[in-house]
């Protein structure tokens, strides 16, 4: 399936790009943390296990346990800081 | 019907939106504003600039759910939050949140609890300029406290 990826703040600039068009097999969000992960680079580091990543569906705040569908919004970023 | 949310890297005019607020609204016994301003220290450091990112899109979804929430949680007659983003600097006005009800009682919360949760589920970011460099603002675990006193659980920092 095609989703639409957005990065943000810190991540963003890590990575380089603030989003990208990606054709994936992921079922879940953790799964495509993984699979962004395997990239390696840039992105294995940015969003590597145990760094504070948030990540939303359809902008709203998400469970990485949440299911992946055709033509999702997903972003991934750090812990929110505004107000 | 007015906007209820506002992006914007413009200033706001705080007599303005309060007249909007209330205007021809006669039931309206009180009004209660916070502003928040740029400081020039954070953590110990200096801060010459502060440049503020937000998620356009789902900003605006997030914040206009608050202020759902908001009205189902308190008596109140409107509600209006302005957020600034862009390139700000020392004692620019950040964000403002303007609450109307009949008694002082329901705005005066009404205005906290809008403030607390727009500092935990708005996608914002915020980063400052210093004498070593730029930092992303971390995220504080006693935003999360505040949030928790009004039973809505955070895990953002």
């Amino acid at each position: 399936m095609k989703i639409q990826l957005r990065y943000f703040a810190s991540i963003r600039e890590a990575i380089g790009s603030g989003s990208e068009t990606l054709e994936t097999a992921a079922a879940t969000l953790a799964a495509l943390r993984d699979e962004l992960i395997a990239r390696g680079g840039a992105h294995a580091e940015a969003l590597a296990r145990g760094r504070a990543v948030r990540v939303s569906l359809n902008q709203t705040m998400a469970d990485e346990s949440a299911v992946l569908t055709e033509g999702a919004e997903v972003a991934f970023f750090p812990p929110v800081t505004g107000g | 019907m007015n906007a209820r949310v506002s992006i914007q890297t413009e200033d706001f005019d705080l007599s303005a939106e309060v007249a909007r607020l209330r205007a021809d609204e006669k039931g309206v016994g009180a009004v209660c504003t916070f502003v928040g301003t740029v400081r020039d220290r954070n953590d110990g450091q200096s801060v010459s600039t502060m440049e503020l990112e937000h998620y356009p899109g789902m900003t605006e979804k997030a914040i206009e759910q608050m202020i759902d929430e908001a009205f189902t949680r308190f008596d109140i007659f409107g509600a209006r939050v302005i957020h600034r983003v862009g390139l700000l600097q020392p004692l620019d006005q950040i964000v403002l949140v303007a609450v109307t009800s009949a008694h002082r009682g329901e705005s005066f919360q009404a205005c906290e609890f809008l403030m607390d949760y727009l500092k935990t589920p708005a996608p914002f970011w915020k980063k400052e300029q210093t004498p070593e460099g730029a930092r992303w603002v971390d995220a504080r675990v006693s935003d999360d406290a505040a949030l928790a006193k009004w039973g809505i659980v955070s895990s953002n920092a």
